[in-house]
């Protein structure tokens, strides 16, 4: 508030008004993010409260007939989901934006940023029908045999191949996730590396560095917080994204042990059940899983944050 | 070929819906199941009356709540309420179309109406009990039928629906160990099996998945020639599922207006009639009597004219007895 007094004190009053629009602009947003988590936190609260909320995290039971709710499965999912899709998907955004940044001829820089950047505006529910449509049989056809073939031969990691390959589980969905996530990644990590200062590079090419070399150890290096940043955001994406995995994840409630293995998400739960949620205990748990989201996406947030910030601190740019 | 008439209708309703006044436009919103054929009868109904009915299809559990908070008109429901869930949101309850479930499968060889099933294997099969094609319970059944030593890939709705619940209730209703283990739902605990998103799910992995069996709207089946099976009914006769079996399922089924219609009307006693049959429910606001009269003549419309739209579009009118009753219902309570 303090910094708001001098503004305030002006005479001029369309400095006055304007100055009182912005502010109002802002508010909003804060208005809204608390009636969200007011509205969240009320609904669910019959379900939080006849389950308690330690156990409503922590079950694994989730019976609408019974009506016996617990979250743990969807956060299990929504967990594995997020993290196999930014393995999958952080190598590669990262590759394309050193070769976009460092290697590509200039001809070719434009059309392939263009094309990842194309990437990211193709709505999620198109991501969803060619997953269930096209990537799923090619999955259950090709992909998935051949690893079972090969990984799933190797001992300890076979677990991860068991099953009948379906089409419909953990991978194809992360699969989906990933390709979804790379534009984020790789389009802030693109202009990460384009902030590095050619001085810098053309001295270490001054002094024998070969190009690999000026990647690894400067390029790389002066942007890593850059990059952390476009990564967060992608799970920021990969944690909320709905309609791309809701076709191909199977919607079971179950700790799926193997990458074949159907699974469910918080918002693949809602997606699919929240319509047709006839009990008011059903109602309340759904809004329990969102709470849950919300909650999940603010630590995420918050945790990155602080990262962040102590890193700015440690390697002053 | 539905979805693109779906399409064209919604689109049809949307831009009429711009041009018409409000004062005579109702709104009603509920199950998706009978979304095609309410919006086809809205459609011509406007044509002859001017009248607008407008139905969104949010789901039985949303149209429920939107009535018994009366923010529409009218709800709609593929299961029924009962008489005492009614009297809490003081509501009033008819059946208007009748649908069903048909189990489809994918077995190379096979068509429609070869393979036939009884509720204990198809509940067997659902609850994982039995793993392959070639078990002697399908055998049993199947004397002449080669079936494939294969194994059975479940396929089940993932998405919360009225078409589980009338599964489910079938599954229930013929099958003791379903009942004690699962139970009926919009959603359930499914054994075994993988899920598809909508009808459009099921049937897509149905198709691609030799040796899989599933279950589907009985539209869905029809429009797109699914593998059906023949299916044992409670009369112990085999049936296909066909617009006689489900008339014949609706016309066996006991209807009583004293109870609001409240029935399922799965394992239904007829001779003839296909055991996974359900009706779809209207619900009223009692306390709404002014656009309760628009709504019961709208239906009173629809049963007079619709018939023949309703099966274009593969669902099953009710039969003229229960038509009757309805409208003796909607007399009692003083709709008309």
């Amino acid at each position: 508030m303090r910094s708001l007094l001098p503004i305030l004190t002006k005479k001029n009053p369309l400095d006055l008004l304007f100055s009182a629009i912005t502010a109002l602009a802002s508010m909003t947003v804060i208005v809204f993010i608390i009636g969200i988590l007011w509205v969240l936190a009320t609904r669910s609260w019959p379900a939080l409260q006849k389950f308690g909320i330690f156990d409503f995290v922590t079950s694994l039971s989730w019976d609408p007939v019974k009506e016996n709710f617990g979250a743990a499965t969807s956060i299990f999912g929504t967990v594995v989901t997020t993290v196999l899709s930014l393995v999958l998907a952080i190598p590669l955004a990262i590759g394309i934006a050193i070769f976009i940044t460092e290697i590509a001829p200039n001809f070719l820089k434009g059309p392939v940023g263009i094309a990842i950047e194309l990437l990211a505006a193709i709505p999620s529910i198109i991501y969803g029908m060619w997953g269930l449509f096209t990537l799923a049989p090619l999955m259950s056809k090709y992909v998935e045999p051949a690893l079972q073939s090969t990984l799933g031969k190797v001992p300890v990691i076979e677990v991860l191949f068991r099953g009948t390959p379906l089409g419909i589980d953990i991978l194809t969905a992360s699969v989906i996730l990933s390709i979804m996530i790379i534009p984020f990644t790789a389009s802030i990590a693109r202009d990460s590396f384009n902030l590095t200062p050619a001085v810098v590079k053309e001295s270490a090419y001054a002094l024998g560095a070969t190009q690999w070399e000026v990647v690894k150890d400067v390029v790389v290096p002066y942007s890593k917080l850059g990059v952390f940043g476009g990564i967060v955001l992608s799970l920021g994406r990969a944690l909320g994204e709905t309609m791309a995995v809701a076709f191909v994840l199977g919607n079971n409630h179950k700790i799926a042990t193997s990458l074949f293995d159907a699974a469910s998400t918080i918002t693949v739960t809602l997606a699919n059940e929240f319509t047709e949620a006839d009990k008011d205990i059903y109602l309340s748990s759904l809004f329990g899983l969102a709470l849950v989201l919300f909650a999940m996406s603010f630590a995420t947030l918050a945790i990155s944050k602080v990262i962040l910030m102590r890193a700015e601190k440690k390697y002053p740019r | 070929m539905r979805q693109m008439s779906i399409a064209a209708l919604a689109m049809v309703i949307f831009f009429s819906a711009s041009t018409s006044s409000a004062a005579d436009t109702l709104n009603g919103a509920g199950a998706s199941f009978p979304y095609p054929v309410y919006s086809a009868w809205a459609y011509d109904y406007n044509k002859t009356t001017g009248v607008k009915i407008n139905y969104q299809s949010i789901g039985s559990g949303g149209g429920i709540r939107q009535i018994a908070s009366r923010t529409v008109d009218f709800g709609a429901s593929d299961a029924p309420l009962k008489p005492e869930e009614l009297a809490k949101d003081s509501l009033i309850q008819f059946p208007a179309v009748i649908g069903g479930v048909v189990p489809v499968v994918n077995l190379e060889g096979l068509s429609s109406g070869t393979l036939k099933l009884d509720a204990a294997a198809l509940c067997a099969i659902f609850l994982g009990d039995i793993k392959s094609w070639d078990d002697g319970m399908i055998k049993g059944i199947n004397p002449g039928v080669s079936l494939p030593k294969k194994d059975i890939t479940v396929v089940h709705r993932s998405d919360g629906s009225g078409t589980t619940a009338i599964f489910t209730d079938y599954l229930s209703g013929a099958c003791k160990n379903w009942k004690d283990k699962v139970g009926a739902g919009t959603s359930v605990n499914w054994p075994v099996g993988i899920g598809g998103k909508g009808n459009e799910g099921v049937a897509n992995y149905v198709k691609r998945s030799s040796g899989s069996i599933g279950y589907v709207e009985f539209a869905y089946a029809k429009q797109n020639n699914l593998t059906t099976t023949k299916l044992k009914n409670p009369a112990g006769t085999f049936v296909d599922p066909t617009f006689e079996s489900f008339s014949a399922a609706a016309e066996s089924g006991a209807f009583d207006p004293k109870k609001d219609f409240y029935l399922w009307l799965t394992n239904a006693p007829g001779k003839n009639a296909w055991p996974i049959s359900g009706a779809t429910f209207i619900l009223l606001a009692k306390d709404k009597i002014a656009s309760n009269a628009t709504i019961t003549k709208f239906f009173d419309w629809a049963f007079a004219n619709g018939d023949a739209k309703a099966k274009e579009l593969v669902y099953v009118p009710l039969p003229p007895a229960l038509k009757a009753k309805v409208k003796a219902y909607w007399k009692e309570k003083g709709l008309i």
